[in-house]
């Protein structure tokens, strides 16, 4: 649905390549690109404006490098003024006040507050070994302080008893006694959903706020917030004075413009993301990577995160191995398929990859889907052993038998095998040549990539590494397998970018070629 | 587990307000905003393109999307270009165009008396609201005279099984559980049974939240329906998907992927007496055609209305 704005902005500038300097004619008409982009992730419109203005005013008489198009010049100003706005100094939970420290979590109904306050509690008392005291305000959801408890028994924290019918500005003055008294370094106290409208509950939480005085007041808000959370932001702030925000549910497959949007109406800083269910799933916020999910130039840190926690490390390190020597067979094949599907399909990979919103649709056109993976799973476990490890066995009455094995058809076993061989050919490129194999690999490897692809997308590795900054400081490392240990996984990898050139041609090369 | 009794103020409703100024009251705010908005940019003024350009603003704030306002401002636009215009009657034709778009997805749920038990499942992402209008839903169903029963099918969630028994216990339906960290497909085929055997009206089915990007989790809610199935081949029988009005243009996403998984037959939009506009529920009824049945405008149990394109036009749009 969501096209990269690099590859948007790069057919705005496909006439343009080799002049000078950004004029403000292009540099308008690049703008509106990225308007579109920023109104498709959710960046609320005023903050959009602004940030446009402020693009624009850096834009107009840049220099274009030669190396670059200007295409990726304006890419990499928009990314490094969002980067600038969602803040790049690192905003830990502080605790730096006279024990027992209060914190304070508000929100919106459902935004994720308990979840995060159990998470924040389990990280401070496992990274910093602080003593902490949950308490949970919210008297009016139904068992939402049992939740609170549970979630306490499960992190082995305490939380503060529950008395049915105590209010919560009774219940906050309880905990902080509480904790003087059992010696706690740290109070979460967890407070009612509410909206920002609500009179009545605004105040309580004021109260709250006058007994307890917090040192760290955090909003939780959902990453997946549309237009509205510039209101829900600044009328919380503005009534609590914030001290941070928690974003929750990064892990879904939202652009999360309301990062852009909060942090700037309010000039808070976000201070950490909710990456999941689990209650160890809680990250320092990153604005690169943030940026990069706004802008729909994808996440590569995401990707190699993922790819590190799915691949088997074992089996990737003797495929490395394998691929050093130039070989690359079937089995291995079959391998990085199922790897692929692990890490949510070809979809899944291809959302994490800066760049690839074109292919994507063209894959989604050509009907390019998992099932396809699924099918050439089925034609490889169809063959014998001396068929996986040495494919040009196959003649025609071999691959009759494939077919009929794995019920699909010879057309298919041969696309299969053409795609083998491609990927097998870059294989050896890439164990050969380093970053440089993986720039052919995403440029000249890709046959049936269209033609102006290029335009869109950096295949100078040095480019891609500056245009995404310190995104992207892990990729050259990927290739030689060099990166820590985590991803020797460089096969694993090759599963996915590095597979993926070869697939197109399976069903949706031809196709895919036309707009 | 008893609730305290402040836990139900929302209960005590002390005056009955009618259904359209409940629905106007808790949209107002969403509505305050934009029909300032409009009022603002019409005063005396020429339509003409600048004038169509702030109006299209103005219903990207509104979480219609990018297309969406395109669409409707130039429909707006249409014949009555470079026109003096009044603010009523700009107001009037949004709140039209707006509403062609609603009209066909309004469509109230009803629980069909020839599927006994009929088996509700209710699905979304974690936070929009499920287990609430679970609790509303029954509420008003027992209301009608209706028998209701529950199945807690949340058992990742801390509490969430608890969370439903109050509600459970609130309107008097049996509530079907497990233990935390249960199979929730089990759960469900547990309380179809239940349910059949009782000769129950109506089966609300709570499933955990899961966003809709988790293949795994989406695995595990296909599975909850294969597994009721057996015993109902027909179940279920509606399956609602409850989305969050502040959510923007993931909502879109969320509504194809869990139609494709487990065949979502209307939605409920929930949070909407809030600042939140909901406006994507526009752009999902133009690319879905999904029917629209309730949404929440408040915590009250009478909260949760039957959806009206009308009505829900107006309060967008301050017509």
């Amino acid at each position: 649905m969501f096209e990269s704005l690099t590859d948007r902005l790069g057919s705005v500038f496909d006439n343009l390549r080799g002049k000078g300097a950004l004029g403000p004619k292009d540099v308008d008409e690049a703008l509106r690109e990225v308007r579109r982009a920023l109104l498709e992730a959710d960046v609320a419109l005023p903050v959009a404006k602004s940030f446009i203005d402020k693009v624009r005013e850096r834009a107009v008489g840049q220099e274009v490098l030669r190396s670059v198009t200007p295409g990726q010049q304006v890419v990499k100003i928009v990314h490094d003024a969002m980067v600038e706005t969602l803040g790049t100094e690192p905003a830990p939970i502080s605790l730096a006040a006279a024990a027992p420290v209060v914190i304070m979590m508000v929100g919106l109904q459902g935004s994720g507050k308990t979840t995060s306050t159990a998470k924040i509690a389990k990280r401070l008392t496992e990274q910093q070994k602080k003593k902490i005291l949950m308490a949970s305000l919210d008297v009016r959801r139904p068992a939402a302080q049992e939740q609170l408890k549970v979630l306490g028994g499960q992190t082995e924290i305490a939380t503060l008893p529950i008395i049915e019918g105590q209010q919560p500005v009774d219940i906050t003055k309880r905990a902080v006694q509480a904790a003087k008294l059992g010696g706690y370094d740290v109070i979460m106290l967890d407070t009612a959903g509410r909206l920002h409208v609500d009179e009545a509950l605004m105040a309580e939480m004021a109260d709250v706020r006058a007994v307890s005085e917090p040192h760290e007041i955090l909003l939780v808000a959902d990453s997946l917030t549309g237009q509205d959370a510039v209101n829900v932001a600044e009328q919380f702030h503005e009534r609590m004075g914030l001290t941070g925000i928690v974003l929750t549910r990064t892990d879904g497959d939202g652009r999360g413009g309301a990062a852009l949007s909060m942090r700037a109406v309010t000039g808070v800083p976000i201070k950490l993301l909710g990456t999941g269910e689990k209650l160890d799933e809680l990250e320092d916020f990153a604005p690169d990577r943030v940026a990069g999910r706004i802008l729909g130039m994808g996440d590569v840190v995401s990707l190699v995160e993922k790819a590190a926690e799915t691949i088997d490390a074992e089996k990737a390190n003797k495929m490395a191995a394998k691929m050093k020597k130039g070989q690359f067979d079937l089995d291995d094949l079959a391998e990085q398929l199922k790897q692929m599907g692990r890490m949510g399909g070809m979809a899944g990979v291809l959302g994490m990859l800066p760049g690839m919103g074109k292919m994507k649709k063209q894959m989604n056109a050509a009907e390019l889907d998992d099932s396809v993976i699924k099918r050439q799973g089925a034609i490889i476990s169809s063959m014998t052993k001396a068929e996986r490890r040495n494919p040009k066995i196959l003649n025609a009455s071999r691959k009759k038998r494939v077919a009929a094995g794995s019920g699909t058809s010879v057309q298919e076993i041969n696309r299969l095998l053409k795609m083998h061989r491609q990927m097998a050919d870059m294989m050896k490129k890439m164990a050969k040549g380093g970053m440089k194999g993986l720039g052919g690999l995403f440029g000249g490897g890709m046959p049936e990539m269209p033609a102006d692809l290029p335009a869109d997308m950096p295949t100078d590795p040095a480019e891609i590494q500056r245009l995404l900054g310190d995104q992207a400081g892990g990729m050259p490392g990927l290739p030689t397998g060099s990166i820590a240990g985590g991803l020797p996984g460089l096969p694993g990898m090759g599963g996915a970018p590095g597979g993926l050139p070869g697939l197109p041609s399976g069903r949706g090369g031809k196709k895919g070629k036309k707009k | 587990m008893r609730v305290s009794e402040t836990e139900d103020e929302n209960t005590q409703a002390p005056e009955k307000k009618s259904l359209f100024k409940r629905m106007k009251d808790g949209l107002t705010r969403s509505t305050r905003a934009m029909s300032d908005g409009v009022t603002g940019i019409f005063t005396k003024r020429k339509l003409d393109s600048e004038t169509l350009q702030d109006l299209e603003d103005l219903l990207v704030t509104s979480d219609l999307g990018l297309d969406v306002a395109v669409e409707i401002t130039e429909a707006v636009a249409k014949d009555r270009y470079d026109k003096e215009v009044s603010p009523e009657e700009v107001r009037t034709v949004l709140a039209e165009e707006v509403a062609r778009v609603l009209r066909p997805v309004e469509y109230p749920f009803r629980v069909e008396a020839s599927k006994k038990p009929f088996i509700t499942l209710v699905v979304g992402v974690n936070g929009a609201g499920k287990t609430t209008t679970i609790g509303k839903i029954a509420s008003k169903t027992k209301a009608e005279g209706k028998s209701v029963m529950l199945a807690a099918g949340d058992t990742f969630r801390a509490a969430a099984i608890e969370q439903l028994s109050v509600w459970g216990e609130r309107v008097g339906a049996p509530v079907v559980t497990t233990k935390v960290g249960g199979d929730s497909a089990g759960l469900a085929y547990e309380a179809v049974e239940r349910a059949q055997k009782d000769g129950t009206d109506l089966l609300m089915i709570d499933t955990a939240g899961r966003l809709q990007n988790k293949t795994d989790l989406m695995a595990e809610l296909e599975k909850v329906i294969r597994v009721i199935r057996k015993l109902d081949d027909t179940a279920p029988h509606a399956t609602l998907l409850v989305l969050d009005a502040t959510t923007g243009q993931n909502a879109l996403n969320q509504v194809e992927v869990f139609t494709k998984i487990a065949g979502v037959t209307g939605l409920v939009m929930t949070k909407l007496d809030g600042t939140a506009r909901g406006g994507i529920l526009v752009a999902i009824a133009r690319k879905y055609g999904l029917p629209v049945h309730m949404i929440g405008v408040g915590e009250g149990i009478d909260d949760l209305q039957d959806f009206s394109a009308e009505g829900f036009a107006k309060a967008l749009t301050g017509a």
